[in-house]
């Protein structure tokens, strides 16, 4: 019986660890696009948030400043793709490719000393007797603060975006800039921050990867993770709590390939590698059929360039 | 002192060109202040860098063997970039291209036909249009981005080459390595210079961009693309279907990068391995653009980016670089494209120039 209770507790922690990355990065998206900003950069800043939080959790023997340093350097390369694309008017589909292109190779540079090295995980909560308690204790109260971190932050983007003035200001923003400019709001600037805010939580999710998922550096370590939260916001049609619930699901994959492993299936491991991308795309058909759907429900400027005429 | 744009009403036809230019200048300025903060005399790593790898004498012929496979995918991904179809899986479709056509190698091994080689090719455009036909059909059947589904069967199709050449497809006698038996004289890309590594596919990306170029610039399936990427509705209202411009470009994206791959596999590399590609299927989006989605530009460009390539294996091995400097490169190549190409359509003023303006 406790045996069970055991598996059951590390297979909801695989899950959660697994969908917590997607989720910071996918949350920081959701509010990049509301404004009407496509970053398809965020593979690219989840990387360099990823090195950029070991490096320093390894120089200086803090992860609380490798989070820091992981979310101010996603927020840098977010920085390089608001100039790019809301000053210099770039083509928002080339420019978050490009990010992607240099961000992997940023990371690789950086991260050549740094292969092989490990870092002592995350700290995790410990409660005195709510984290003992059997089953719910470890789940509830014995997670790394990231994972609650996750929460919180999603939590804080719904309500910041549907119940604050500043939040219908930039979903005005995403779903008509000329109108938003006509009343008098700064288009540019504030797709600034919600560019910037997107950079930074990529930069937290790649942190996450590296200080608590693996914890490791290796080379493209996040594998696509960045794509799959663009995804995700997809999935979610733009909406908070789907986002949650997405994220998860793609958590549950993760164990899925752990477990069929484990329940002795003859099937290579290549193919349960693929689950993830083979079930993005099969996730994107389901949604993107519904053309209703997603047109009421993606900003109307989404990756249209605002030029302030006068 | 803000920097204001001012449009110019018309595209300028001076930095349509001037802008890949002032792109790679800046590129070079940057290059020189990354090898300094590495540490480095930035004019000897320069010259590493963008210029020793011209001065051997195999120089020339290596430049095109690496510029190849960037200009024929590039070429096709220019003319879907052109309808806004934006197919960035072509890595993807570059793998299954090098499965098809190697796949056929491995099955008949022992056969000297002069006939196997042009099956292969046929078979490497046929495993890139397949790959690339998947996008095309969730894009028009369920409006799924081709953007993402793209992308994520590039991750599947990598997944499937390790599971060939560590599985079925592996060397009985390589000793355990993850790689397939090198393939057999009938199977390997005809030599054009004997002496260098030039195969057949460079000859074939030249035609390429010929042909390329006759479908852009003279038939009507070009025509039709350009108005469908920059005017939609006059599109719609012409007749010219999406439908048509998503499968066109996605099959012949997909069929050009099978090729690629394909001489890829049955040139340089030799045999099937998890390495057959530095990334060219996503540098030849750099290429596409540098050369201003046109595929005469795309081959200057292709050759540019090759330059790259060489340059970051000299400087791997003469100045202990790590190889990913190449994409850094390349990834700032690019953002300073994307920023210079706002002077074809806007002027840059200062400030405080446009007030006095104003006030007059």
């Amino acid at each position: 019986m406790s045996g069970d209770i055991a598996q059951i507790v590390a297979a909801a922690l695989t899950v959660m660890t697994a969908a917590t990355p997607l989720l910071l990065a996918a949350t920081g998206e959701l509010v990049t696009e509301k404004s009407g900003v496509l970053n398809l950069g965020v593979e690219g800043m989840m990387l360099v948030g990823a090195i950029a939080g070991f490096a320093t959790a390894i120089t200086t023997g803090s992860s609380t400043l490798g989070i820091v340093a992981g979310v101010a350097a996603g927020a840098g390369m977010a920085l390089i793709f608001a100039v790019l694309t809301l000053t210099f008017l770039a083509n928002q589909v080339a420019t978050g490719l490009a990010l992607t292109i240099f961000g992997t190779g940023l990371s690789a540079l950086i991260g050549s000393g740094y292969v092989g090295i490990a870092v002592k995980p995350l700290p995790r909560l410990h409660l005195p007797v709510l984290s003992d308690l059997p089953l719910v204790g470890p789940i509830l109260f014995g997670q790394d603060v990231l994972i609650y971190a996750s929460f919180l932050l999603l939590a804080a983007v719904a309500y910041f975006l549907y119940r604050t003035h500043a939040g219908l200001v930039l979903r005005s923003i995403g779903d008509s800039h000329e109108a938003a400019h006509a009343i008098g709001y700064r288009v540019i600037g504030v797709r600034y921050l919600a560019t910037l805010f997107g950079g930074a939580m990529s930069g937290l999710g790649g942190a996450y990867m590296s200080l608590a998922y693996s914890p490791s550096w290796s080379e493209g370590m996040t594998a696509g993770r960045g794509w799959i939260a663009l995804a995700l916001v997809v999935f979610a049609t733009w909406r908070p709590a789907r986002l949650l619930a997405g994220a998860y699901l793609f958590g549950g994959i993760n164990i899925l390939q752990l477990y069929i492993q484990a329940w002795g299936w003859e099937i290579p491991s290549q193919f349960l590698t693929m689950l993830p991308y083979l079930a993005t795309v099969l996730v994107l058909v389901l949604i993107s059929r519904d053309q209703t759907r997603i047109r009421l429900n993606a900003p109307a400027c989404l990756g249209k360039p605002f030029y302030a005429a006068g | 002192m803000r920097i204001r744009l001012e449009p110019r009403g018309q595209r300028s036809p001076f930095w349509v060109y001037g802008s890949p230019v002032l792109a790679l200048l800046l590129t070079l300025a940057t290059a020189a202040i990354i090898f300094t903060a590495l540490g480095k005399d930035p004019v000897a790593s320069l010259y590493t860098f963008f210029v020793a790898p011209l001065t051997s004498s195999t120089a020339a012929p290596e430049l095109f063997v690496k510029a190849a496979p960037l200009v024929l995918i590039a070429v096709g991904l220019s003319l879907g970039f052109r309808a806004n179809v934006w197919n960035i899986g072509a890595e993807g479709q570059y793998t299954l291209g090098a499965l098809a056509g190697g796949g056929l190698a491995l099955a008949f091994y022992d056969s000297t036909s002069p006939l196997l080689f042009p099956a292969m090719m046929a078979a490497g455009i046929i495993g890139g249009m397949a790959w690339a036909a998947i996008p095309a059909f969730l894009r028009t059947r369920f409006n799924a981005s081709e953007i993402l589904t793209s992308l994520m069967l590039t991750y599947v199709a990598q997944q499937l080459l390790i599971y060939l050449v560590v599985g079925p497809w592996k060397d009985p006698e390589g000793y355990g390595f993850p790689q397939s038996r090198l393939f057999q004289e009938a199977a390997t890309a005809p030599n054009l210079i004997a002496g260098t590594r030039t195969h057949l596919g460079v000859l074939v990306a030249l035609i390429v961009v010929g042909l390329g170029w006759i479908v852009m610039a003279k038939s009507l399936i070009g025509f039709q693309l350009r108005v469908v990427g920059q005017a939609p509705r006059a599109a719609r209202y012409a007749g010219f279907s999406e439908r048509r411009a998503i499968w066109f470009s996605l099959l012949l994206g997909g069929g050009l990068s099978g090729l690629a791959g394909l001489f890829e596999v049955a040139g340089p590399v030799g045999q099937l391995t998890p390495q057959i590609s530095p990334g060219y299927g996503f540098t030849a989006i750099i290429v596409a653009f540098l050369g201003r989605l046109h595929p005469v530009g795309v081959l200057f460009a292709g050759l540019i980016l090759a330059l790259t390539y060489l340059g970051g294996e000299k400087a791997q091995i003469d100045l202990g670089m790590p190889n990913a400097v190449t994409f850094i490169f390349q990834g700032i190549l690019l953002f300073y494209l994307l920023a210079c190409d706002v002077l074809i359509l806007y002027r840059v003023r200062g400030a405080h120039r446009s007030i006095v303006e104003r006030a007059a």
